[in-house]
């Protein structure tokens, strides 16, 4: 590995930072790679810490990426507990937290995203938590024993997974959403309607129009939520899971495009030649919808990395996906193919009732944007293949379950 | 250890010894194989870890059941066969050693 003297530095050792890592030796790169990660552990895949990892089904070795070793066998360089604090572009170096300074040839920049914060009053109690990071998690684990009070401030994915996994554990969930239904922001009214009574018959509560004013607390602690209202909703944690910020600032820093993310195109390269950036932290272009958007997703994180690995190696661009994304809550699985821009029609194809149904989004002239899929894989696998086809489907066939799904994605 | 075979679309072979319990794809994930990427950790989420089982072992190995989660999701993989299966739901036992599994086209 000694026959290419050039550096790849990656800031960020999330899933989108080591897959990067990982990805470059597949696609054969024989230089140095030095993978920058500020959490004290090796890349980790973070949707199980809202499920399994709650819930004390996944060991830390599971949730790691990839086996410890796999760093030094592959001459990666990781280096964690620290953090990138500065780009100098002329230079092509960057500065470390540890006030070292690293020389690139390539940058890659996975900073993720973090939790966007409240300002509340009483914000800085204790008990009061998010949800990002394995040591997130792992407070908000120790917060859920049986009996406890969780209050859930914003009703979306995480804050429904939460939920399920305090359920499981024998924990009350008390979810308090701002807007007039949960998910509000990410999927359409017959899924939240869905979610909401599914939840409520496991026994969570639900507050939907309510605006949170202050947390309130006693020695220092959380101990109720203040609704607008002027109702109190006690609680021994809070968790506040009300969407999240791209950590771009030190893109802005280095004066690279960003708007709602880091600007990047179908390579992942921002304006700067040298410096890619993959993941949480990207505002990228979705070609199938001929517009820019940041995606928070795992497949994302994954694609991203693949696009930078394969330019910098020199091999073909891989196929442009189509978006995907998935949550667990309770025996639920809801898969989600694409995304509903310009959706005029939704149609329903299953049983919403009995839980195995999936929604299409339509446009105005019948292309399918989007499938939301309950307990439905063969619904989202093929929506999937209809979406990256672009192909026009009626209501009528959509609905018609004696036509299956190889038939509608024929 | 039980020792599988994973054999990328253009050839490559990569024989790697695979701990009892751990899934077929986590033992590639595990070293890097590439054409086994796993978007969703093994939930039997995604389809990204599909392999074709060879002849010799598919019986040993089988295949998912009629209706089940991994059979829906390979309803529509990426060129799908009658010996698919997604590698993340194949546990690695004492029997499955000298398996051989090969990548599909266009899975990397």
């Amino acid at each position: 590995m000694t026959e290419d003297s050039r550096h790849i530095v990656i800031a960020g050792a999330g899933h989108a930072g080591g897959s990067a890592a990982a990805m470059l030796r597949q696609l054969g790169w024989r230089g140095a790679i030095t993978l920058v990660g500020e959490e004290p552990i090796p890349p980790y895949q973070r949707p199980p810490l809202s499920k399994a990892w709650l819930k004390g089904e996944a060991t830390a070795e599971s949730l790691a990426l990839r086996p410890a070793k796999f760093y030094p066998d592959s001459t990666i360089d990781l280096r964690l507990g620290i953090r990138v604090t500065g780009i100098d572009r002329g230079a092509k170096t960057v500065t470390l937290s540890d006030g070292g300074t690293l020389a690139y040839d390539y940058l890659i920049l996975a900073l993720g995203a973090r939790a966007r914060r409240l300002p509340l009053p009483g914000v800085d109690l204790d008990g009061v938590l998010e949800l990002r990071s394995a040591a997130d998690a792992d407070r908000l684990k120790a917060a859920l024993h049986p009996g406890a009070r969780l209050a859930v401030i914003g009703g979306g994915y995480i804050g429904l997974e939460a939920a399920a996994s305090a359920r499981a554990l024998g924990a009350d969930a008390i979810i308090i959403e701002r807007e007039s239904r949960v998910l509000a922001r990410v999927a359409c009214p017959i899924l939240s309607d869905f979610f909401q009574r599914f939840h409520r018959a496991q026994g969570v509560t639900i507050e939907v129009d309510a605006q949170v004013t202050a947390l309130e607390g006693a020695g220092g602690h959380i101990t109720g939520v203040r609704l607008g209202d002027g109702r109190l909703i006690s609680c021994d944690a809070a968790l506040i899971g009300v969407g999240a910020v791209a950590n771009d600032e030190l893109a802005r820093e280095a004066g690279l495009t960003c708007q709602n993310g880091i600007v990047v195109d179908l390579a992942a390269r921002t304006d700067d030649p040298a410096i890619f950036a993959i993941g949480d932290c990207t505002s990228r272009p979705l070609p199938l919808y001929e517009r820019m958007g940041r995606l928070e997703s795992v497949p994302n994180a994954l694609e991203q990395a693949k696009q930078a690995a394969s330019l910098i190696c020199g091999k073909p661009s891989p196929t442009p996906e189509v978006p995907w994304f998935w949550s667990d809550q309770y025996d639920l699985r809801l898969q989600i193919a694409g995304m509903p821009f310009d959706a005029t029609e939704i149609v329903v194809r299953g049983d919403v009732e009995a839980g195995k149904f999936a929604l299409f989004h339509l446009t105005a002239d019948g292309t399918v944007q989007a499938v939301e899929a309950v307990n439905a894989s063969t619904e989202f696998m093929g929506g999937r293949r209809i979406i990256a086809r672009r192909k026009h489907l009626s209501r009528a066939r959509i609905e018609d379950m004696s036509i299956s799904m190889q038939e509608l994605a024929a | 250890m039980p020792r599988i075979t994973y054999i990328e679309h253009d050839g490559t072979e990569h024989a790697i010894e695979v701990p009892i319990g751990k899934s077929v794809m986590q033992g590639a994930v595990d070293n890097n194989v590439p054409g086994i990427d796993a978007d969703c950790g093994g939930e039997c989420a995604c389809a990204t870890c599909h392999v074709y089982i060879d002849a010799a072992w598919l019986e040993r190995v089988g295949l998912p059941q009629p209706g089940s989660q991994e059979a829906s999701m390979l309803s529509f993989a990426a060129v799908t066969q009658p010996d698919s299966r997604l590698s993340c739901q194949i546990p690695v036992t004492e029997a499955l050693d000298g398996l051989v599994v090969r990548m599909p086209e266009g899975q990397h």
